[in-house]
């Protein structure tokens, strides 16, 4: 799965994006901007609604944004490229393809399919799916069908990895081991990461910095750096006091 | 099911032993088949009233259709022999002929009834209603002639099928994928489209120097739209986000086309070829009944003409057998091509 290379440097600068709904302006994003290194993993939190998942499709190159520019090692993107890897919210497998078929999507549009066969099967072992390779989507579960989708975007081997929610629908026991490999493998990849979460505990466990956005437009409200060396328990008291600051950061301070 | 289950067996453990109970409890053997008992006494009752009951008229075949009648009933018991006790799940080979049994047992009594009304009492007026064993006489005396004009039907509704169909699809995936072809080919499609292709028959006998290639054309057109239309539809379906997880890996257009739009409205091009595949024989019939001197629709035809109705509902039944064998063929395709469809209809 390793392939030692660097992660981009990613540059949001000024973003602001607006949707067009019924014929009006729906403010999105509203003056988003911020850094992050190479091979950093950045978390970013925030209410349903706000505007992560745009955010993300905005980075992917899948949209352009209304205003600001995106920049990867200093170049502003232009489009979709295979080294920004996005695995969506919802897992959108092709009903008509096998598990590992559909994790295999990517080298077959790049052509690489033979070179990365053994990539394919790494990635469906590392979400523990190795046994339904054969299966097809229709035959999973909720959470078998996010971790195939995970494996999906594993496969490309990203300098940039986007993850939107990619242990929402996992029962706690799975969520704990995933989130565990998923460390494990940004720690050995060097990829940068980006990890939309609704889940405070993953965001301080998983990231070096957690960035807290504020209710649709998206704005920055704090750039929270997680200092805490890996492997990190949930219940160490420097998490705890990140987690009291972020729950308060969003309204939800008597649940801290 | 089971292959399924087979196949995932082994991941969950937690699962495991619940579903191998499920799956590896032998089944309990099934009573003797009744239904096929039934349905060989009624086939040799059927026989036997056949043969021994005298024709009203001078008829022939009538032994023969006593024999073949007889066989049925034979070959009826030895299958309610070899299959036994044996236990038999509903979708394999031998719960499927085990649900058959009422059907048998209906088919016999039909042939009794008919014969009754036909052959024997004449109660039904000749020739408009024919007996059995005279429908038996065409297929022993012209087979030559029938299995002629099946194979001129064949030879003519084939192609025009396939050809119809692929410029259809092609036609339906550029329309689909492509604003520019979908602008130009749109208006067309919906202004000549509706009309039945049958109506083109005068200027495609004008147009065609030879009425095999009018028909060509004709049957081609009918399959043409149905494909065509169905195969636009499911394209514009296909949701933004299937596109969107292809395109963030790389791939080209020509990988969005063929290895996501097109899987993904395979469903509703299926249903286009079997609508397709209706138009089709219809024109097929009428274009051998106005101008091709060949095929059933022309026997049917000439039949009609010399009062042989026979021979019309002789070429009627194989033709209702080409049809259905057709259908049947297109939806083994689509259950081969689209086994990761849940819930498909059964043909
Ligand atoms: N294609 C679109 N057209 C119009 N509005 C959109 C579109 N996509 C998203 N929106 C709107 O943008 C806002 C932000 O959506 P987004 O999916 O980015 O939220 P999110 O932060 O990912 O929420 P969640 O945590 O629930 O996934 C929502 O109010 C949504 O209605
Ligand atoms: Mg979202």
């Amino acid at each position: 799965m390793v392939s030692g290379k660097r992660g981009f440097r990613l540059e949001v600068r000024g973003v602001r994006h607006a949707f067009e709904l019924r014929g009006q302006d729906l403010p999105v994003l509203e003056d988003v901007d911020f850094v992050a290194e190479p091979g950093e993993f950045v978390a970013l939190l925030g209410p349903s609604g706000c505007g992560k998942s745009t955010l993300l499709r905005l980075v992917a190159g899948l949209e352009p944004s209304s205003e600001g520019s995106i920049l990867v090692d200093g170049q502003p993107i232009t489009g979709t490229d295979p080294s920004r890897i996005i695995m969506f919210q919802d897992p959108t497998l092709y009903p008509w393809r096998t598990v590992r078929a559909n994790a295999a999507v990517g080298p077959e549009a790049r052509g690489t399919l033979k070179r990365d066969a053994a990539r394919i099967d790494a990635a469906l072992a590392l979400v523990g799916l190795a046994d339904f390779a054969a299966a097809y989507p229709h035959e999973l579960s909720g959470g078998m069908a996010q971790r195939a989708s995970l494996a999906r975007a594993l496969v490309n081997d990203p300098h940039l990895l986007m993850l939107d929610e990619p242990l929402g629908k996992l029962d706690s026991l799975t969520r704990l081991a995933m989130q565990r490999e998923l460390s494990a493998l940004w720690q050995r990849a060097g990829f940068t990461a980006l990890l939309v979460t609704h889940d405070v505990e993953e965001a301080l466990l998983l990231a070096d910095r957690v960035l807290v956005l504020s209710d649709r437009p998206a704005r920055i409200l704090a750039d929270l750096r997680v200092e805490t060396p890996r492997p990190r328990r949930r219940d160490d008291p420097r998490l705890v006091a990140l987690r009291s600051e972020v729950l308060g950061l969003l309204g939800l301070a008597e649940a801290a | 099911m089971n292959s399924i289950a087979h196949r995932i067996g082994s991941a969950n453990r937690l699962d495991g032993a619940a579903s191998a109970a499920g799956f590896a409890r032998p089944s309990p053997p099934l009573p003797v088949w009744a239904g096929g008992v039934v349905a060989a006494l009624v086939w040799l009752a059927a026989a036997g009233l056949t043969h021994w009951l005298p024709d009203d008229d001078d008829l022939g075949r009538t032994d023969l259709l006593a024999l073949a009648a007889a066989a049925i009933g034979v070959v009826i018991l030895a299958a309610v022999v070899a299959v036994g006790r044996r236990p038999a799940r509903r979708e394999s080979r031998i719960g499927q002929l085990r649900a058959a049994g009422p059907w048998l047992v209906a088919l016999a009594l039909g042939l009794v009834a008919w014969e009754l009304v036909t052959a024997k009492y004449a109660v039904l007026p000749r020739p408009f209603f024919v007996a059995p064993q005279s429908i038996l006489e065409v297929f022993t005396d012209d087979w030559a002639r029938l299995g002629e004009s099946v194979l001129r039907s064949l030879l003519l509704v084939v192609p025009g099928y396939l050809l119809g169909a692929a410029i259809g699809f092609l036609t339906g995936v550029a329309m689909g994928w492509s604003r520019f072809v979908g602008y130009w080919v749109h208006p067309v499609i919906r202004l000549i489209g509706p009309l039945p292709a049958t109506a083109w028959l005068p200027v495609a006998f004008f147009a065609f120097s030879s009425s095999r290639g009018a028909s060509t054309f004709l049957i081609a057109l009918a399959s043409f739209f149905p494909v065509a239309v169905l195969t636009w539809s499911g394209v514009s379906a296909v949701g933004k986000s299937y596109y969107d997880v292809a395109r963030t890996m790389g791939a080209s257009p020509w990988f969005l086309v063929r290895k996501v739009a097109v899987p993904a409205a395979m469903p509703s091009v299926f249903v286009g070829l079997f609508m397709g595949l209706g138009a089709s024989f219809s024109v097929l019939v009428v274009a051998e009944m106005m101008g091709v001197r060949a095929g059933l629709g022309w026997y049917m035809q000439w039949a009609q003409g010399w009062a042989s109705y026979g021979n019309m509902y002789a070429a009627l039944l194989v033709l209702a057998a080409l049809c259905s064998g057709a259908v049947t063929l297109l939806f083994r395709l689509r259950d081969r091509l689209l086994s990761w469809q849940k819930g498909l209809v059964r043909w």
